[in-house]
């Protein structure tokens, strides 16, 4: 397979919406194409995309492929391996840039062990050296940093995490040409199926798209008292999380933990509310732009990581912090 | 129902690495090595459905002759078997190649379901799972945070953590899971078991005996490698303030919307 100099990226969606960090990812194409000369390109697969579509056309793409048909209406490995892998052969883009998601993980080593493609997963930069494409990624759970370049000829796939590259706006004065690629798909080659997605119910939007977190610890005291940190995060529109002990104690969901075992995330603010800072907890936050610590121990280890250590109650200085955002966010007493 | 586990030997998460001076890798010098705990949950998920439905749970590694230990680990757990691929010609190798090694050993043995843990926990790539689903060329389930397999055993229902949501999806065995760490607690070796599994046999295996070549699967056939590893960014200790409720909220305000421009 010869390579191309287009650079593609997977648009990942739900209800109609592009998701955040597929869009970021058009940054991302855009910052790579310009050594390369070549085309940013949304490759959008589903069925029923007209609104996904419009959504990612003021992006800042050069081109939008469609893959549609009605078994790409919900997510599967089989079904949309089968349509990305199917373009990228006809096509041959430089790299395939997929959203490091559950989705994203899921289909992009499936791809690429079928193409023969290099990947590389959990990128936070991606970039050009000697003609080579060369990422680095967070390894031993964040105990390293690793630049891997990637070698050989052929399409590559880089899976790349959220929040790294910026949201571009929606006012690019390119207007993507729309074509709409041919779907072939038996529905016997689709093995899995999806029975139903259950929503978690959250108030806070979802921890891995979140620009501010508010993360509660062994501190928190007891399951009621994330009532305080939804109220904060919800003043600030921001997501909660949880490090590990909130979570085998019970007092949160799995999906709350942030950490070597839980989730990985890369916010501009990280507010670790009652948090002591195990190096578990640090793998999965030391990441974020800024750390907001409040503990009451001094001696918290999440202190030596913090741009703003507080050194006080939180049961006393949350209430009082998200009166105080909410006055700010309403332009009272600002 | 015929379960093959993959597993890597991996260091000790709870350990600190050191980087080597030239940054090619970690020095291994004192460096506790312990099986990879998402595939502890991926051992423990297979022993589960063999004391469901009868059968046997096989270990499968790549790596050098230490991993054995890894091995050494799950049989004490109680799997049955346990295999290694072990050959310096996969110095260098990459994800695919790895699979594509796991997939040979695997195609030898009979298989209802093939689990992986999520990642594993030094290069935390989690590509293996799905990329030897590939070259098996059966379905796959990843990062399954509840698995129930039918009465008759021809597939399961899983749950899988997606972002927001939890997607529950029918798969057909023969298949590829790999798990995460909210599926069971894995079990602690036994005395027994330690002294059954001491005496076990590891089978080693070279590119040879599978009927692999350097050129298909070792560092000719990469398509990335690791050109340096360094230490991530420190960061410094920022200020501290120590003072009343009022000065604590006024200076987090004041952070919030000067500094971190989030307000």
């Amino acid at each position: 397979m010869t390579m191309g100099a287009d650079i593609w990226v997977y648009i990942e969606h739900a209800q109609a919406a592009p998701k955040k960090v597929s869009l970021e990812l058009l940054s991302c194409a855009r910052s790579l194409s310009t050594a390369l000369g070549g085309n940013v390109v949304a490759f959008v697969p589903g069925s029923k995309i007209d609104r996904v579509i419009a959504a990612v056309g003021p992006r800042g793409a050069d081109i939008i492929y469609t893959a549609e048909h009605p078994l790409l209406d919900t997510y599967t490995t089989d079904g949309h391996a089968a349509v990305l892998a199917d373009a990228v052969r006809a096509e041959s883009p430089a790299i395939v840039l997929v959203g490091s998601t559950a989705q994203g993980r899921d289909l992009a080593p499936r791809v690429a062990a079928r193409l023969g493609a290099g990947i590389v997963t959990d990128c936070t930069t991606l970039g050009w050296r000697d003609g080579k494409l060369l990422a680095t990624r967070p390894m031993y759970t964040r105990k390293a940093i690793g630049t891997v370049r990637v070698t050989g000829g052929g399409p590559c796939i880089a899976v790349v995490l959220p929040a790294m590259y910026p949201l571009p706006d929606a006012d690019s004065p390119r207007q993507p040409e729309v074509r709409r690629r041919p779907v072939q798909l038996d529905g016997k080659a689709i093995r899995t199926s999806v029975r139903e997605v259950k929503s978690v119910h959250r108030e806070t939007i979802p921890l891995i798209e979140a620009n501010v977190i508010v993360s509660g610890g062994r501190g928190m005291k007891a399951p009621e008292n994330f009532a305080i940190l939804d109220d904060l995060a919800r003043a600030l529109g921001a997501a909660v999380g949880s490090s590990r002990p909130p979570v085998d104690s019970g007092w949160v969901p799995h999906d709350y933990e942030i950490g070597q075992t839980g989730k990985t995330v890369s916010p501009q603010v990280y507010l670790a509310c009652g948090i002591s800072g195990a190096p578990q907890h640090l793998a999965g936050m030391s990441g974020s732009k800024y750390i907001v610590a409040i503990n009451k121990d001094p001696n918290a280890p999440m202190f030596q990581v913090a741009d703003l250590g507080v050194v006080g109650d939180l049961f006393e200085i949350i209430p009082k912090l998200t009166e105080a955002v909410k006055k700010v966010k309403s332009g009272i007493g600002d | 129902m015929n379960i093959v586990v993959c597993v890597k030997q991996v260091p000790d998460t709870e350990a600190p690495i050191r980087i080597t001076p030239d940054g090619s890798g970690i020095d291994e010098t004192g460096l506790t090595l312990v099986m990879n705990y998402y595939d502890e949950h991926a051992t423990e998920a297979g022993l589960r459905l063999r004391e469901q439905f009868g059968g046997t749970v096989t270990l499968v590694s790549v790596g050098p002759e230490r991993a054995r230990e890894a091995l050494r680990t799950g049989l004490a757990m109680g799997a049955d078997d346990a295999v290694l691929v072990s050959d310096p010609a996969l110095n260098g190798a990459d994800h695919l190649g790895i699979a594509r090694v796991l997939a040979a050993v695997i195609k030898t043995l009979p298989h209802d379901a093939v689990i992986c843990g999520k990642l594993s926990t030094d290069d935390n790539a989690a590509t293996i799972g799905a990329a030897l689903a590939e070259y098996l060329g059966l379905p796959q389930a990843t990062a399954v945070a509840h698995l129930e397999v039918d009465a008759a055993g021809t597939g399961a229902v899983v749950h899988r953590e997606v972002e927001g949501g939890v997607e529950v999806v029918a798969v057909p065995f023969p298949a590829l899971l790999t798990v995460e760490r909210s599926l069971n607690e894995p079990r602690y070796p036994s005395l027994p078991g330690i002294m059954k599994a001491k005496r076990k046999e590891i089978k080693i295996l070279t590119l040879e005996n599978l009927g692999l070549t350097a050129a298909e699967v070792g560092v000719a056939a990469a398509r990335t490698a690791l050109v340096r590893l360094s230490p991530p960014p420190a960061r410094k200790a920022g200020r501290i303030v120590e003072g009343d409720t009022e000065q604590a909220v006024a200076a987090i305000l004041a952070f919030l919307k000067d500094e971190a421009k989030v307000l």
